[in-house]
């Protein structure tokens, strides 16, 4: 094995980056600041491998494009910021229902509306999760340093292969446009998924009948099975159906296959958390000034936890319920006037107290900050 | 090496943000030491008030931007107006005499005011465009936060080919005229 | 090969009947496609269909190919991705009037001026029919549609001038009455390479007929008949004698740089620089 490489890398070159070792081979964006960086980047380093990268006309046919170019067993990647990611959501639903893995990554920057389009925010949260419309399936992963976005960005397709799902690679723009040491990993130490192919004839094949984990194994666009893939609802073929069992068993389908690998892909760090009375909650660049705050706490002897999910949907609701039990107060810092924090309230059911801290200025919280509320409450 | 937080504070343009970058890759990959680097700036690619910094730690870097900086780098009357405020009582502050005149006396007791003539002495090499490099040489020397040696590597991988000596004069001429200073102050 | 044989061979024959009304001209322009692509040679394995959303885009699954329903407009853009990602793919794009006009209407331009290799079949009915029957941008002005109960106040667009101003490789516009035309016009779009439209203009009885005068399919076809003029002969005529009327022929067939092409010099050039 070759020794790693260390650098100094952008949030979202890193993400380029991992998204080449991870075998992307396609991209499709549109120009929206924060986000620009990993198109620029993809327009340069994709050809290089072969792979090919196009900016579309906007970001609705961006995110259309990603989709075509992964029924063809493409690895595809597109990346916009908080007014492109409304625009993607209908073809993101598309993605959902129609199981095509993709990645999409939205460096968040103050909205709504144009907003500050420098400046960080985490006001996207619930509209990762909930952006498109109908009862769909996502998963949403929110790394806090370039070193993680880079595994996380690896992680991401990994997710999106195994379980044939969009999958949201919830940045902000301190993250993606800040350089930070980064140890490279030499590739052949690194985990890659790749998507279940079908070993079936093509006559026997039934494009959505799934599998023991709930996901139906693909065939490629050009490899003679000649499937049919629609956002109507379907069967097992994967031609429309209005049976209501029908309907109800796919959608179904869709959330359980989700169900099934939750242990494996809600990631979770928890820093001190045993014997913690209060606990921090906080994700994304939040969790930075964070875990300042948690050290100067615990010098100061008050006994401080972190929570730091990743994966923020699935939500961790497990890890919040036990921690819950223990801990006083839960304090959720996060960048925008509390949409996570809901979660955290639903899952801790009145075991500890939870309380927000909020900053919609473009501003990351500073470690004073945080230290101040978890003096407050103590 | 404990935390150490240099801010570099200009107009867009300058190259403060490259000179960030060069610092932060003189300690993360030729020092051994964690950095973070990071900036702001408006929608103006040139002329608007530009910022950038530079967290330099043997240890873990939580908290990625500068709280209070342990060093300014200051190369524009409106930078000085908007960051001058932000220092601490042990805050090194270099600036360009060329393009801003602060005294002594308008700053706070414990800081310490470096002054060199930094887009002069770029001018003087021939090019007002590496003042950012004249810059990081004094800033090297000053602050000691990374050796001379990683600084011009650093610069050196980053820089445009057919710039090499220039950039390494500019470099040392930042670096020999701080030294000066340090000497003097010492 | 007899009709039968062809519909064995192209169609899911399981997947019947369809959902078209009677009357509908949207199986004669999908007839006309499925001889055309008998003639083209195309290998089936190697070709993808792709529609938006309306009456005309659920043709895609009646066909046993590679065949992808998208979203309401987005046709080409999802068909962008397949072709690039993979250009030795057929891609052919089934689309209707207010697919490929309105809501989709900038795909279809940004793949007219890429000149992908993309071959796109407008079924134009003039109407919004999967909905209802409310006006389309190639509702003719002055008829009726449910959304335009005092009379159509819009101009219509003409798609054939907006992709040959765009850029398409081959554009041609044909009617279900004249339907040999048509497909062969299909022939020469699927073999062309780079952008190629055929504009079918289609009758849907059921919504747009109904509401003006035309309420089955022998109606719209004479309709079709009566108002079809062949570019040589519209050529020669005034606005005014063209009022009501629409060009149909082959419209424009140029030979220009095709997307996928240009992107594989990128490819290499890029792996050149490298070295």
């Amino acid at each position: 094995m070759k020794e790693p490489v260390v650098k100094l890398m952008q949030g979202n070159e890193a993400c380029t980056e991992a998204a080449l070792a991870a075998g992307c081979s396609f991209y499709a964006g549109y120009p929206i600041t924060p986000s620009t960086e990993i198109a620029e980047l993809m327009a340069e380093r994709l050809p290089i491998y072969g792979g090919r990268f196009i900016q579309m006309e906007d970001e609705i046919a961006s995110m259309a494009a990603v989709i075509g170019a992964s029924l063809t067993g493409a690895k595809s990647l597109t990346a916009t910021s908080g007014p492109g990611f409304s625009l993607k959501q209908e073809n993101i639903g598309y993605a959902s229902l129609t199981e095509v893995p993709v990645v999409v990554v939205n460096v968040q920057r103050v909205g709504p509306s144009t907003g500050m389009a420098t400046s960080p925010a985490q006001g996207d949260v619930m509209q990762a999760r909930w952006g498109t419309h109908g009862d769909h399936p996502i998963v949403v992963l929110a790394p806090s340093s370039v070193q993680e976005t880079y595994e996380i960005t690896i992680e991401a397709f990994n997710i999106a292969e195994e379980l044939r799902v969009p999958v949201i690679l919830l940045l902000d723009e301190v993250i993606g446009h800040m350089r930070e040491k980064i140890v490279i990993p030499d590739k052949d130490s690194l985990k890659i998924t790749n998507r279940k192919k079908t070993d079936a004839r093509p006559e026997d094949f039934l494009p959505y009948k799934a599998d023991e984990d709930g996901v139906p194994p693909m065939a490629d666009f050009g490899t003679g099975y000649r499937t049919h893939v629609t956002g109507l609802f379907h069967d097992e073929t994967g031609f429309p159906t209005g049976d209501p069992k029908k309907a109800d068993a796919l959608l179904r389908r869709l959330h359980e296959k989700l169900d099934k690998a939750k242990d494996r892909i809600t990631l979770v760090e928890e820093i001190e958390t045993e014997d913690a009375d209060i606990v921090l909650f906080a994700y994304g660049s939040s969790a930075r000034p964070a875990l300042s705050a948690l050290r100067q706490a615990r010098e100061l002897g008050i006994k401080v936890g972190l929570i730091k999910p990743i994966t923020i949907w699935p939500f961790p609701e497990e890890v919040v319920d036990r921690v819950a039990k223990k801990a006083k107060t839960i304090i959720v810092p996060e960048m925008n006037l509390g949409q996570l924090i809901r979660e955290v309230e639903r899952a801790s059911r009145g075991q500890a107290d939870v309380i927000g801290l909020n900053r919609v200025d473009g501003e990351l919280f500073k470690p004073e900050e945080i230290l101040e509320k978890i003096k407050e409450v103590r | 090496m404990q935390r150490y937080e240099i801010r570099l504070a200009g107009t867009g343009g300058q190259g403060q943000i490259l000179a960030g970058i060069i610092l932060a890759e003189a300690a993360a990959i030729y020092e051994g030491l964690n950095a973070v680097q990071s900036q702001s700036y408006g929608p103006e690619s040139r002329g608007g008030a530009s910022k950038a910094e530079v967290v330099i730690s043997d240890g873990e870097i939580d908290y990625p931007k500068v709280t209070v900086p342990d060093f300014l780098l200051v190369m524009s009357k409106d930078a000085w107006g908007k960051y001058g405020q932000g220092i601490g009582s042990k805050t090194k502050i270099l600036i360009d005499s060329t393009l801003v005149s602060i005294e002594q006396d308008s700053v706070p007791e414990g800081t310490r005011l470096y002054k060199l003539p930094i887009t002069g002495m770029a001018k003087d090499l021939g090019k007002e465009i590496v003042a950012n490099i004249v810059a990081l040489g004094a800033i090297t020397a000053i602050s000691g936060v990374v050796s001379r040696d990683a600084v011009e590597k650093a610069v050196l991988s980053r820089v445009p080919k057919g710039t090499e000596e220039l950039n390494k004069k500019a470099l040392s001429a930042g670096y020999d005229a701080a030294m000066s200073l340090v000497a003097v102050e010492e | 090969m007899a009709t039968e044989e062809l519909l064995d061979e192209h169609f899911r024959v399981e997947t019947m009947p369809h959902i078209w009304c009677p009357g509908c001209g949207h199986g004669i322009v999908l007839g006309a496609l499925m001889r055309a692509l008998e003639k083209s040679g195309f290998e089936r394995d190697k070709t993808v269909i792709v529609s938006g959303i309306g009456c005309s885009s659920r043709a895609t699954g009646y066909l046993d190919y590679d065949t992808l329903h998208t979203t309401h407009g987005r046709a080409l853009a999802f068909a962008t991705g397949v072709k690039l990602a993979n250009p030795e793919l057929n891609v052919v794009v089934i689309t209707g009037d207010g697919d490929a006009s309105a809501i989709g209407g900038n795909h279809f331009i940004h793949a007219a001026r890429r000149n992908i290799d993309i071959t796109t079949i407008i079924f134009n009915n003039s109407i919004y029919g999967m909905t209802g029957g409310q006006y389309s941008p190639e509702t003719p002005e002055a008829s009726w549609a449910t959304t335009s109960p005092y009379g159509h106040i819009e101009r219509t667009f003409d798609l054939a001038e907006l992709a040959k101003a765009a850029g398409a490789s081959y554009v041609a516009r044909g009617t279900t009455y004249h339907v040999n035309p048509l497909s062969n016009y299909m022939l020469k779009a699927l073999k062309k390479k780079g952008f190629s439209v055929v504009e079918a203009i289609s009758g849907c009885p059921t919504y747009f007929g109904r509401k003006n005068k035309m309420p089955t399919g022998t109606l719209m076809l004479q309709w079709q008949k009566d108002s079809a003029v062949p570019r040589t002969k519209a050529d020669k005529l005034s606005a005014e004698e063209m009022k009501g009327k629409f060009v149909i022929g082959e419209l424009q067939d140029i030979d220009l740089p095709e997307y996928t092409e240009e992107y594989g010099k990128v490819i290499k050039k890029a792996q050149e620089r490298r070295r």
